[in-house]
């Protein structure tokens, strides 16, 4: 199993979630965050003087699959949150060794 | 003379009468219709004014950041009230009663005389006595509304109020008394309609002095002296602020007027109200294009400003200028909130809202500019008023800024301001589901 994260612009979320639950995904968490990447920040004004904007607002998402989906959800993810421009973000793959449903107690495949 | 105290002075008085309406003679209505004019007048336009006490708590709610929200609310509604408590006990008659040159008479508790009305008599001019009283007491709190924008998020609540007790009390009833209670300013010939320097330059003085002595807030300005903006957590409530300050200040100006019972004082309260709004408009307008110049971006709050010192810098005299003359004081009023706002973060005096700017230096501006309108006023004697005014509230000022500072301290510790004044002196979060104040 794979857990795949994704920090992407907030925009796109609805894009991402129709395009995952289109080929099959059915579950997916999604978190506002704050980072910074090549994008860096910009400044704002107020009252007359400028200040920096050093954390962008950024939506993470994260999906647990069975491992042969995970290329799947890579590219889903990559064709529906890309907009060319910086900031579009990172998807990060990571091993995932147990999956538990809380409410029947199914484990691992069972539980995704 | 802006209160025509009908009593002992009938001579002086007379003259004054005149002035605001010579037509007075051939008068369409009866005496007691021009009474009942007068006395509506003033009621309505100054329950007018007492909305503008809902236009500063906005505002200032708008500017703070939220977990300093609930207690600029609480001050607003605070020392509108404390306001009302002083005018009644002693600021009316410092202001108006017996003023002899620079101060009125110390007898406590105002009350109602209306025994030449009830037995049928209506003087010229006159007016139901505690519509007059109401009218003026609403003046009292605008003047101390303008304190507490520019002192918010790091003063204490008590000594705060404390102040505003004593400043309502004797600082503006016994500089008020020297102009509009007939005192010696208003002998001179010193010319200021509704309060440009009266309450807008008295409250900026205020701020000012209490800016200082107060210092900035945490953060505000670094070491290396670049200053860190503090946005307002709220700039649609700020809107509405201004905008109900706006609505108010017909009010503000069209009632002091002062008479409603003859045609010439509805037109010249028509042409105050077409006047007041018009320099509010130039305000908006020259703040926007001047921050659009110097910024690349037109600032919201620059803009809200200039509203303010558009309608400021009016009120010195907004009968006699003619509409377009009405934008051009307004729009250099707007132009000078945008300058001054830097120019106060340069010498690290910190107004979280722009009120020393909007109602101090554009209140300046606005007595200067009564003589571009008004034949009878001199640059001289202006000046002479707003210096003399001006070094009166700053010493008074000072010296209960600082007694309240040695005494039982004005500024809240460290840590209470960073958790915010909400949580440190109230207990409470303006807007507790909207998750941790930061």
């Amino acid at each position: 199993m794979k857990l795949i994260m994704a920090v992407i612009k907030p925009f796109k979320l609805d894009d991402v979630r129709d395009a995952l639950t289109s080929i099959g995904i059915d579950g997916l968490t999604a978190t506002e965050v704050k980072g910074f990447g090549r994008q860096k920040g910009h400044t704002e004004i107020y009252r007359g003087a400028e200040y920096a904007i050093s954390f962008l607002p950024k939506i993470k998402i994260e999906i647990a699959v069975k491992s042969d989906l995970a290329e799947q959800v890579v590219e889903t993810i990559m064709n529906t949150a890309k907009t060319g421009q910086i900031g579009d973000g990172k998807i990060f793959v990571y091993d995932l060794n147990n999956v538990i449903r809380i409410r029947t107690g199914e484990t691992d495949a069972d539980a995704l | 003379m802006r209160k025509l105290e009908l009593s002992k002075s009938i001579a002086a008085v007379s003259v004054a009468l005149l002035a605001f309406a010579p037509g007075i003679a051939n008068a369409a209505v009866e005496p007691e219709t021009a009474f009942i004019l007068n006395s509506f007048s003033f009621l309505i336009n100054g329950a007018l004014v007492m909305w503008m006490a809902a236009g500063f708590a906005m505002l200032e709610a708008g500017l703070v950041r939220k977990k300093n929200t609930a207690t600029i609310c609480l001050k607003n509604i605070a020392l509108y009230s404390i306001s009302g408590l002083t005018f009644y006990a002693i600021g009316y008659n410092l202001m108006y009663l017996d003023v002899t040159g620079f101060i009125g008479s110390f007898s406590p508790f105002w009350s109602a005389d209306d025994t030449a009305a009830l037995a049928g008599t209506f003087d010229e001019g006159s007016y139901a006595a505690s519509s007059d009283w109401f009218f003026q007491m609403v003046f009292v709190a605008t003047a101390a509304s303008i304190v507490s924008g520019a002192l918010a998020e790091r003063i204490k609540l008590w000594p705060f109020l404390a102040f505003v007790f004593l400043m309502t009390a004797i600082i503006y009833p016994i500089q008020g008394s020297w102009v509009w209670g007939g005192g010696w300013l208003s002998e001179m010939g010193f010319s200021d309609y509704a309060g440009s320097t009266l309450v807008h330059s008295v409250g900026g003085w205020a701020a000012l002095t209490g800016a200082i002595i107060l210092g900035a807030r945490k953060g505000k300005y670094s070491k290396d002296g670049r200053v860190s903006p503090i946005p307002g957590s709220n700039l649609p409530l700020a809107t509405l602020g201004t905008f109900i300050l706006w609505l108010g200040w017909f009010g503000f100006n069209g009632g002091s007027v002062l008479a409603m019972g003859t045609a010439e004082a509805v037109i010249e309260m028509a042409n105050v109200f077409a006047n007041t709004n018009m320099a509010a408009v130039g305000g908006v307008l020259s703040a926007m294009v001047l921050t659009q110049i110097l910024y690349k971006k037109v600032d919201l709050t620059m803009a809200l400003n200039g509203a303010i010192a558009g309608l400021v810098s009016i009120t010195a005299e907004p009968a006699d200028p003619t509409i377009g003359m009405a934008v051009l004081i307004g729009a250099v009023g707007g132009v000078l909130v945008v300058l001054a706002v830097p120019l106060l973060d340069k010498l690290k005096i910190d107004d979280v809202v722009g009120a020393i700017s909007a109602h101090l230096v554009a209140g300046i501006w606005g007595t200067l500019a009564v003589v571009l309108t008004d034949a009878d006023a001199t640059l001289l004697v202006q000046a002479t008023g707003i210096v003399s005014i001006g070094a009166f509230v700053i010493v008074t000022s000072t010296i209960l800024w600082l007694a309240l500072k040695y005494t039982v301290g004005i500024r809240v510790d460290e840590e209470d301001e960073v958790n915010g004044l909400d949580k440190a002196e109230l207990g409470l979060e303006a807007y507790p589901e909207f998750g941790p104040s930061s």
